[in-house]
C-alpha cells in the first residue's frame, strides 16, 4: 500500500484503486492524479526527454508539466501525451511513459545524451542541410528518437459533442478570485458560466491551507461552491478548458466528461465541446510558477516549489526525506513550510536575494531552517535522480560565484523563479501584456474584447489581491450589463508582508563565457539549454520567433508553460537587451492540445461532415451494378460494370454502344439556375461572352462565363423559355459559386436590373438519352412532342409529357451524338427514367456513367471547366473565339485584351496523338520539346485529359501547350511517372467528327 | 467568432456570412476607354485600408443578401451596417484601442 503523510490532503483513503504503469502494479487512492500517485509510490523517474532521452520525473502540478508525459490504455482507447499531473487514477488504468524503451531506467536511447554535444541548438536544421545521402543514414535513427506518443492506429470508438452556450459573464478559472468573481456575478442575477479544468474546484486553494473570512480556506471554499450550485442562472463547468479565445467574446472550451472513469462506467459522450458567446469574460487562470535553470536542474526530484507543496498538502504524497528550497521570491517559503510540517527535513532555504525580510521568511527561520541569503544552487548531484543540491554565494552585483561551494545531501529540490499570469487567453483575444519590472512578469495591459484579468492571471499574486479583484470585476461585469449588484464586500484573507522578487534567470557561472558551465535546461519537453539559446544568438538568430524556431523553445505539447519566459529573459542577457524590447512570441490557441475527435464532434465517422446528395434515380443506379464516384457533394454513377468487367472494358462496351445505338446516362446533378424578369436578357448578355437577346424561345444556347480577369468560369447550356424567363445549366461542381456570381452582380453593381433567380438543381431530373437511335427511343414515350429532326432542331427546347406527366426535352448534345436531355419534375425521376430504359430495350439501351460521359466528350474536343481549365486559361486560350460576341460588353471582355492575354506564347488547347497509339498519356503529365532534358526541364505545358478511345481504338489526350494552336503537326515528348517520355503529335481536339455530322440523324 | 447584423435578418454568427472584400468599387462604365494599367487596378489593386474600412458581407447561409459593412481591419470592429443603396454611413474618426501604436 502506498504510504501518505499525516497531512489532511483531499485524498480519500477509504478508497484504493489499483493502477499499472509500465506494467507494475500500483496503489493509489481517490483524489489522486497520475503524479500524485506515482510520487506516493516512491516512482521519481517517469520518462525520458525527446532530444537526450535524458530520465525525468515530475516537475510541476498542473497544466504546466514539461516531463509528465504518458501513454494512456491502449488500442483504439488509447491517449498519447497525457498530463500525468492532471489526470485522475481510476481503477484497472494502465499507462506508459512517453519517449523511454524498454523503460524509462534502462532507455536504449539514452545514448544521445552521451553525444549531446552533437545535438545542440538546431541540429535538426543543419542535418536538413547535410548531403542528401547522409540524411538517409540518420533519417531513421532520428525518426524513432523524435516526436512524442503513440497517436492510436484504429478508429476511435468513443463520441463527441458539441453545444453552444450563452451567458452574461464567463468566468474562466475557479481558483479563489474566479469563484468570488462568479459569486458576485450571479448574486446580482446575472447568467454565470464558470469553467475549470481540474477534478475539483478550488484552484490554487486545494494546495494551500490559509485562513479566508477567519476560517479554514478549505471550510471557505465548500460553502462558497454550495453557493454557487444552489443558483439556478450559475453553470458550473468542472474537468473543462477554456482553450480559446476568439473575436467577438467566443470562447471554446472542452470538457472531459469520462476520461477519469474506467471504461465499464463510461456512459456518453467522451468529450464536449461548449462554444460560449459569452458578454463578459472574467479570466481568473492564474499563474504558472517558473523554474531558474542551474546544473542538470532536470533530474528527477527538481520540482517546482508549488508543485512540492501541492503533493505535500493536497496529495499528502511523501515526496522525500531532505529538501532544499531554492527561490528568489517570498512564495516558496510556504512550501518550506509546508515541507516542515509534513515532517520533512528541510536543509536549507537558498535564496538569491540579499535580504528577506517577508513575513514567510520570519516563519522558515522562525523553524530553525538554515536561510542562505545571496545564494544560489549551482547543480544538483546524483544519478537519474537528485541525491544533494551543490550551493554557492552570489557576488553583491549577483554576476558572478563566490567562495566555496557546499554541498546539502537532499532527494528534493524544490525551485521558485517567479510567476507567469497565464495570460494565454488574453493575448488570444488581441490583448497586449506589458513587462511589470517590480512583479518580474509580463502582466495584462491593452485589452480589446469585454473582458477583465483578476488574481494571479492579473499578476496581482496575493491572496487577499486576488479576492478583493474578483469581487470587484463580478460586480463590475453585472453591473454594466444592467443588473444591479448587491454590495457585499469582498471576502477577507491576511495580508502578508513581502520582500520583492528579484530577477534570477541562470547561473553565472562565467562571467565572460555565460554560455559555460553544466548543462542548464530552460525547456525540459525539448532539451532546451541555456547554452542552446546563445549559441542561436551567436548563429545569428536575435528575433525571439527565430530563437523559438531555431531552438524548438517552447514547441512541445507544454508549449513552454514554464520554459518561455525564462527562454526569453536569457535571450534578452544575451542580446544585452531588456525583456520588453525582446518581446514574447505569439500566443495562439489552443491552451492545451484538444483531441481530433472533440474538434469533430458528431461528425467523428465522417459521415455527417459532409451532406451526401443523391439524384432521384439514384437506387436504380446502384440495382444495376453502378460504382459511384463524389463529384462534389454529389454521388454520380461513374461506370457500370457487368460480370468481372474492369474500369477500361466497361467504359469501351458503355462508349461503343452509345456511339452505335443509344446510351443513357443520369444528368440531374448539373446545377440549374431559373432567371426571370424584364431584363433577364440584358443580364445574361454581361454574364455570358455570347449574344443572348436574339435567342428564340424554345431554343438553347451554349455559354460561356468568365471572370472579369477574362478567365474562363464555367459553361453551360442555357434555355429560353419565354421573353422573359431563361433556365441555366451550370457544371456540377460550380452550381453554387455561379449562383454567388450572379447574385454578388446583380445585388450590387446592377440593383436596377429587374432579375429574379432561383436555383433549382434539386427540382428536377435529368435523363441523357444519346446516340443515333435516341429519337427513336424518347419519340416512343414522351407525347406532344413533333420529333421531326426539323420541326424539333439541335438546341431546340420542347414541352410534352410520359405517361401524363409533364416533361421538358431539349435537344443539346455533349457527346457528338443525336441527344435529347429528358427533364422532369424529380419526384417523378425514376418513373421516366425506367419508361426511357424500357422503351430503349430494343436497341440495347446501355447505361453509362462519368467516365463514359469524360471519354465521349474527349473525343469530341469539348472542354470540362475545372479539368480541362484551371483558372489560368481564357477562351481563347482554348479556341473558342467564336463563342465571344463582338458586338456587346460582357464580363471580363476587357481583360481579353491586356497584354499578358494577347501573348502568342501563352498555353493553347490542342490535343495529343500519342506516336505509339497503345499508350495512354498521365493526366497531369509535362510537355517537353526533347525527350530527355536536363532537370530542370523547360515545361511546356501539360495534360489535362487522356483516355483510351475505344471508338478510335487509340489513346487519345487534350492538353494545354505554350503557343499549341500554332504548334499543330509538331512532336512533343510527356514525362511519364516512371520516368519515360513519349512521344506525341500535337493535332486537333476534334477526334471523331470534325465536321459535326454525327447528331444530323435524319 | 464575429458577429454581423444583417441588415435584413438582425444578428447572426460569422459562419453563416461570407466575405465579399472590399466595398464600394464600381465597374467601369466604358471598360474600353481604360488603358491596361486603369482596368488592371479596378481588377487587382485594393486599398487594403489599415484602420476602418468599407466591405461586402453575403449573407450565404441566411438570406443570401449582399450588404455592406464598416469593419476595422486591426481590431476587426464593425461600426456600421447597411444595404446597397442606403446613404453611406461615416468612417470613424478614431484610433482603436489594441491597434499598433
Ligand atoms: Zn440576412
Amino acid at each position: 500500500m502506498t504510504n501518505r503523510l499525516d497531512t489532511a490532503g483531499r485524498i480519500d483513503r477509504s478508497k484504493p484503486i489499483s493502477f499499472r504503469f509500465n506494467g507494475k502494479g500500483y496503489v493509489g487512492y481517490q483524489g489522486d492524479t497520475i503524479a500524485s500517485a506515482l510520487l506516493a509510490n516512491g516512482v521519481k523517474v517517469i520518462g525520458r526527454s525527446w532530444k537526450y532521452h535524458r530520465a525525468r520525473g515530475f516537475m510541476g502540478d498542473g497544466v504546466e508539466e514539461a516531463n509528465g508525459l504518458f501513454q494512456v490504455q491502449t488500442g483504439a482507447k488509447t491517449i498519447p501525451n497525457v498530463r500525468g499531473t492532471q489526470a485522475e487514477i481510476y481503477e484497472g488504468l494502465e499507462f506508459t511513459s512517453t519517449n523511454a524503451w524498454p523503460n524509462p531506467n534502462f532507455d536504449v536511447l539514452a545514448l544521445f545524451g552521451k553525444f549531446s554535444f552533437m545535438l545542440p541548438a538546431g541540429f535538426y536544421y543543419k542535418t536538413f542541410m547535410w548531403p542528401a545521402k547522409l540524411w538517409m543514414t540518420y533519417e531513421h535513427i532520428i525518426r524513432k528518437a523524435s516526436g512524442l506518443g503513440v497517436a492510436p492506429k484504429e478508429q476511435d470508438t468513443d463520441h463527441y459533442e458539441k453545444t453552444n452556450e450563452h451567458c452574461d459573464v464567463l468566468v474562466v478559472g475557479a481558483g479563489p478570485s474566479g469563484i468570488v468573481a462568479a459569486l458576485h456575478a450571479a448574486r446580482a442575477d446575472a447568467r454565470v458560466l464558470l469553467v475549470d479544468e481540474q477534478s475539483e474546484m478550488g484552484g490554487r486553494l486545494l494546495s494551500q491551507n490559509v485562513q479566508i473570512e477567519g476560517n479554514a480556506s478549505s471550510e471557505w471554499l465548500r460553502s462558497a461552491l454550495l453557493e454557487l450550485q444552489a443558483f439556478e442562472n450559475v453553470t458550473l463547468l468542472g474537468r473543462t478548458t477554456a482553450f480559446g479565445y476568439h473575436d467577438g467574446n467566443f470562447v471554446t472550451a472542452v470538457q472531459r466528461l469520462t476520461d477519469h472513469l474506467p471504461e465499464s462506467k463510461q456512459r456518453g459522450a467522451r468529450e464536449k465541446v461548449f462554444r460560449i458567446r459569452a458578454k463578459q469574460v472574467i479570466l481568473a487562470t492564474g499563474a504558472h510558477e517558473r523554474p531558474i535553470p542551474f546544473g542538470y536542474n532536470d533530474r528527477a526530484g527538481v520540482m517546482l516549489a508549488s508543485a512540492v507543496s501541492s503533493y505535500v498538502v493536497r496529495y499528502s504524497a511523501p515526496l522525500a526525506k531532505r529538501a532544499v528550497v531554492f527561490t528568489n521570491n517570498d512564495g516558496a517559503y510556504q512550501t518550506a513550510i509546508d515541507l516542515h510540517r509534513a515532517g520533512i527535513t528541510v536543509s536549507a532555504v537558498v535564496d538569491s536575494r540579499s535580504e528577506t525580510n517577508g513575513d514567510l521568511p520570519e516563519i522558515v527561520r522562525g523553524l530553525g531552517i538554515e536561510v542562505l541569503t545571496q545564494s544560489t544552487v549551482v547543480k544538483s548531484k546524483g544519478g537519474k535522480s537528485v541525491t544533494g543540491a551543490y550551493v554557492q554565494s552570489l557576488s553583491d552585483d549577483s554576476k558572478s560565484l563566490v567562495g566555496a561551494s557546499r554541498l546539502f545531501e537532499c532527494d528534493l529540490i524544490a525551485v521558485s523563479g517567479g510567476w507567469n499570469p497565464a495570460i494565454h487567453l488574453l493575448a488570444q483575444s488581441g490583448g497586449k501584456v506589458k513587462w511589470n519590472d517590480a512583479k518580474v512578469c509580463f502582466e495584462p495591459d491593452v485589452v480589446v474584447q469585454k473582458q477583465v484579468s483578476v488574481g494571479a492571471a492579473n499578476a496581482s499574486f496575493s491572496l487577499a489581491e486576488g479576492l478583493q479583484e474578483g469581487a470587484q470585476a463580478g460586480d463590475a461585469a453585472a453591473k454594466t450589463l444592467g443588473f444591479d449588484p448587491a454590495t457585499n464586500a469582498a471576502p477577507k484573507a491576511d495580508s502578508i508582508k513581502e520582500q520583492a522578487i528579484q530577477p534570477m534567470w541562470r547561473v553565472p557561472y562565467n562571467a565572460d563565457k555565460p554560455w559555460d558551465g553544466p548543462k542548464q535546461f530552460v525547456d525540459f519537453q525539448n532539451d532546451v539549454s541555456v547554452s542552446d539559446i546563445y549559441l542561436a544568438v551567436r548563429e545569428g538568430f536575435h528575433s525571439v520567433e527565430h530563437v523559438k524556431r531555431y531552438t524548438a523553445l517552447g514547441f512541445g505539447t507544454d508549449q513552454g508553460k514554464t520554459g518561455n519566459i525564462v527562454g526569453m529573459a536569457i535571450l534578452a542577457d544575451a542580446l544585452d537587451k531588456d525583456i520588453p524590447s525582446t518581446g514574447t512570441t505569439t500566443f495562439r490557441p489552443n491552451y492545451t492540445p484538444v483531441t481530433f475527435g472533440a474538434v469533430a464532434g458528431p461528425d467523428i465517422d465522417g459521415t455527417m461532415f459532409d451532406p451526401v446528395r443523391k439524384t432521384a434515380i439514384h437506387q436504380w443506379h446502384a440495382e444495376h451494378g453502378a460504382l459511384f464516384e463524389n463529384v462534389g457533394q454529389w454521388h454520380r454513377p461513374w461506370y457500370y460494370p457487368q460480370g468481372n468487367e474492369t474500369l477500361q472494358e466497361a467504359v469501351n462496351r458503355e462508349c461503343l454502344a452509345t456511339r452505335n445505338s443509344v446510351g443513357i446516362m443520369d444528368a440531374s446533378t448539373l446545377g440549374k439556375i431559373e432567371i426571370k424578369g424584364k431584363d433577364a436578357s440584358k443580364f445574361l448578355e454581361m454574364i455570358y461572352t455570347n449574344n443572348w437577346k436574339k435567342l428564340a424561345v424554345g431554343m438553347a444556347r451554349y455559354g460561356f462565363m468568365l471572370g472579369e480577369d477574362g478567365m474562363v468560369m464555367d459553361d453551360g447550356v442555357t434555355v429560353r423559355l419565354a421573353d422573359d424567363h431563361f433556365f441555366m445549366h451550370t457544371t456540377t461542381g460550380g452550381a453554387a459559386s455561379v449562383m454567388n456570381w450572379l447574385e454578388v452582380w446583380l445585388q450590387t453593381e446592377w440593383p436596377e436590373l429587374e432579375v429574379f433567380m432561383t436555383s433549382v438543381t434539386d427540382h428536377w431530373s435529368t435523363a441523357a438519352v444519346v446516340g443515333p437511335n435516341s429519337r427513336k427511343v424518347v419519340s416512343s414515350v414522351v407525347d406532344g412532342i413533333d420529333f421531326d429532326k426539323d420541326a424539333f432542331p439541335f438546341m431546340g427546347s420542347r414541352h410534352g409529357s410520359i405517361d401524363g406527366v409533364p416533361v421538358w426535352v431539349n435537344r443539346i448534345s455533349f457527346s457528338g451524338e443525336l441527344a435529347y436531355e429528358v427533364n422532369v419534375n424529380a419526384n417523378q425521376g425514376r418513373h421516366v427514367w425506367e419508361r426511357l430504359w424500357a422503351a430503349g430495350q430494343p436497341y440495347d439501351i446501355t447505361a453509362y456513367g462519368t467516365e463514359t460521359l469524360h471519354v465521349l466528350r474527349a473525343e469530341k474536343g469539348y472542354v470540362i471547366v475545372g479539368q480541362d481549365t484551371d483558372g489560368s486559361v481564357s477562351p481563347e486560350d482554348l479556341g473558342m473565339q467564336w463563342a465571344m460576341s463582338k458586338t456587346k460588353d460582357y464580363l471580363g471582355r476587357r481583360s481579353l485584351a491586356l497584354q499578358e492575354l494577347r501573348r502568342e506564347d501563352r498555353k493553347q488547347f490542342v490535343g495529343l496523338l500519342t506516336v505509339d497509339p497503345k499508350i495512354v498519356l498521365e493526366e497531369g503529365g509535362q510537355i517537353l520539346n526533347e525527350p530527355a532534358q536536363q532537370i530542370p526541364a523547360t515545361m511546356l505545358g501539360h495534360v489535362t485529359s487522356s483516355y483510351h478511345s475505344a471508338c478510335l481504338d487509340r489513346s487519345i489526350a487534350l492538353a494545354l501547350v505554350r503557343n499549341g494552336h500554332k504548334r499543330q503537326g509538331e512532336t512533343i515528348y510527356v514525362s511519364m511517372n516512371d520516368g519515360r517520355t513519349v512521344p506525341a503529335v500535337i493535332g486537333s481536339t476534334v477526334f471523331i467528327d470534325p465536321k459535326g455530322e454525327r447528331q444530323n440523324v435524319a | 467568432m464575429l458577429q454581423l447584423q444583417c441588415p435584413f435578418c438582425g444578428l447572426r454568427d460569422e459562419s453563416e456570412f461570407s466575405f465579399g472584400g472590399e466595398a464600394h468599387i464600381a465597374r467601369p462604365l466604358e471598360p474600353d476607354a481604360l488603358s491596361d494599367e486603369e482596368w488592371a487596378d479596378y481588377l487587382f489593386n485594393r486599398s487594403n485600408v489599415k484602420g476602418f474600412h468599407r466591405e461586402m458581407w453575403l449573407h450565404a447561409a441566411g438570406c443570401r443578401q449582399w450588404f455592406y459593412a464598416i469593419r476595422n481591419t486591426v481590431s476587426y470592429e464593425f461600426t456600421a451596417f447597411y444595404r446597397v443603396g442606403d446613404p453611406l454611413p461615416d468612417l470613424p474618426n478614431r484610433s482603436v484601442p489594441g491597434a499598433a501604436k
